[in-house]
């Protein structure tokens, strides 16, 4: 799969782009980096490695039984079966919502998160807004992303400040007990896997 | 020891809304996608380690007002700088000035697969037993430490109880100042949101941390 990004593209160069230039130009005389590397290194990421590769998790949990049960209790063995491991996920741990249990994963000191099931981060994840308000006022970064949670449902959040990484299963929705497990995947939001989100509905827009 | 970081946000008063963001905008620039692929490139080469560049980043003086891809260049530079990589002269040139430093090894396009997939697994083997038990209450370090520590502030001091025993993990806080791995047990530690934000906060809100276990004390 190939990516342009045309709106990326600076019609100004600026501060940033001279000085990361200048950077990976060093680097390359110098021959600590392969200019070849670097192009795999940001294709995986923006290609292979992101937050489909949960859902397909999910949408495994939500229909195999057995699954579920190996993913809760060995994260890291059930998604490694699954063909998703290395990087920023050595060791995973999956944190099913409940009726009366929402799960919500954040990193205060810095940006952990689960790169080979969710990818790289979105801007939010890494924001001070995030990182500051989540551990404080879970019910209040929920409400900015339009997330309302009844007042009796519990809120754990997982302020994820070692190696360990966590990816949140979201509750099955209604209406999807005929789906196969590809379309079951294909509801799973990536803010439903950090806890930011509910997955989408059947009928809900394309 | 004169160390702060800059990166200990939980709890701190913040009142700007976070801002949702479509699945596919990773990078809003052309230089992050570099950045990105230049801190892992060279992070590959083991020079240093990910507690090392995470203690990079965090005391960075314009941590604050820095985005979050400005913050790893700044930082791989300084990493650079500190190992004798590159020369300030040589950033400022935009060429080499010096001779490269021999050795080194170089994360090849053809191994990039290989070396994501298998990451850099913190987990070592025990050599002695957990010294706390799941369900057991326990109290972290309440005073501050002048390194790179895991332990964040909100949660200093305050009496939580063992929810998950994770096994045995390198030690961040002696890692990152080059101090060799240290493995110690590392814990799932739940909190009320009460006992960190006092009695406002709500009866069914709680968080938790990963903690090692010097940061901890039993209650019991």
């Amino acid at each position: 799969m190939s990516h342009t990004h045309p709106a990326d593209e600076p019609s100004v160069i600026t501060g940033m782009d001279l000085r990361v230039r200048a950077l990976r130009t060093v680097l390359e005389q110098k021959g600590y980096i392969d200019p070849a590397a670097l192009d795999v290194l940001i294709e995986t990421y923006e290609s292979k490695i992101g937050p489909r590769n949960g859902a397909r998790v999910v949408a495994r949990a939500w229909v195999d039984a057995v699954f579920r049960r190996w993913l809760l209790e060995d994260g890291t063995a059930a998604i490694a079966s699954l063909g998703y491991a290395g990087r920023q996920g050595e060791q995973i741990v999956a944190l099913e919502n409940t009726a009366s249990l929402h799960n919500l994963v954040v990193c205060t000191l810095c940006s952990c998160y689960p790169w080979p099931v969710l990818g790289l981060p979105p801007t939010w994840y890494k924001s001070a807004a995030y990182r500051a308000r989540a551990v404080k006022d879970p019910r209040g970064v929920l409400a900015d992303f339009g997330v309302t949670l009844p007042d009796e449902t519990q809120i754990r959040v997982w302020d994820s400040t070692a190696e360990v990484r966590y990816l949140v299963i979201p509750r099955r929705p209604p209406g999807t007990a005929d789906l196969p497990e590809e379309q079951l995947a294909a509801l799973v939001t990536r803010d439903s896997m950090i806890g930011t989100g509910f997955p989408k509905t059947p009928d809900s827009d394309p | 020891m004169n160390y702060q970081s800059r990166a200990d946000l939980g709890g701190q008063a913040v009142n700007a809304r976070v801002v949702p963001e479509a699945e596919g905008d990773l990078f809003h620039a052309a230089w992050e996608r570099q950045a990105l692929a230049l801190t892992l490139a060279m992070g590959a080469t083991g020079v240093w380690n990910i507690d090392m560049s995470r203690s990079a980043r965090e005391t960075l003086p314009g941590y604050r007002s820095l985005t979050y891809y400005e913050i790893w260049i700044h930082a791989l530079e300084r990493l650079l700088m500190e190992h004798r990589l590159v020369g300030a002269d040589e950033l400022a040139a935009g060429r080499m000035l010096g001779k490269a430093r021999s050795g080194l090894r170089v994360l090849r396009a053809v191994d990039v697969p290989a070396t994501l997939a298998t990451g850099a697994p913190t987990q070592r083997p025990p050599t002695v037993p957990p010294r706390f038990a799941i369900g057991e209450p326990v109290r972290t370090r309440a005073t501050p430490v002048a390194h790179h520590t895991r332990l964040p502030e909100y949660a200093r001091g305050k009496t939580g109880r063992i929810d998950q025993i994770r096994g045995v993990h390198v030690f961040a806080d002696a890692h990152a100042h080059g101090l060799g791995e240290q493995p110690q047990w590392l814990y799932t530690v739940v909190f009320s949101a009460r006992e960190l934000w006092g009695n406002d906060a709500a009866a069914g809100h709680s968080v938790s941390i990963d903690a090692w276990e010097p940061y901890l004390e039993s209650q019991r």
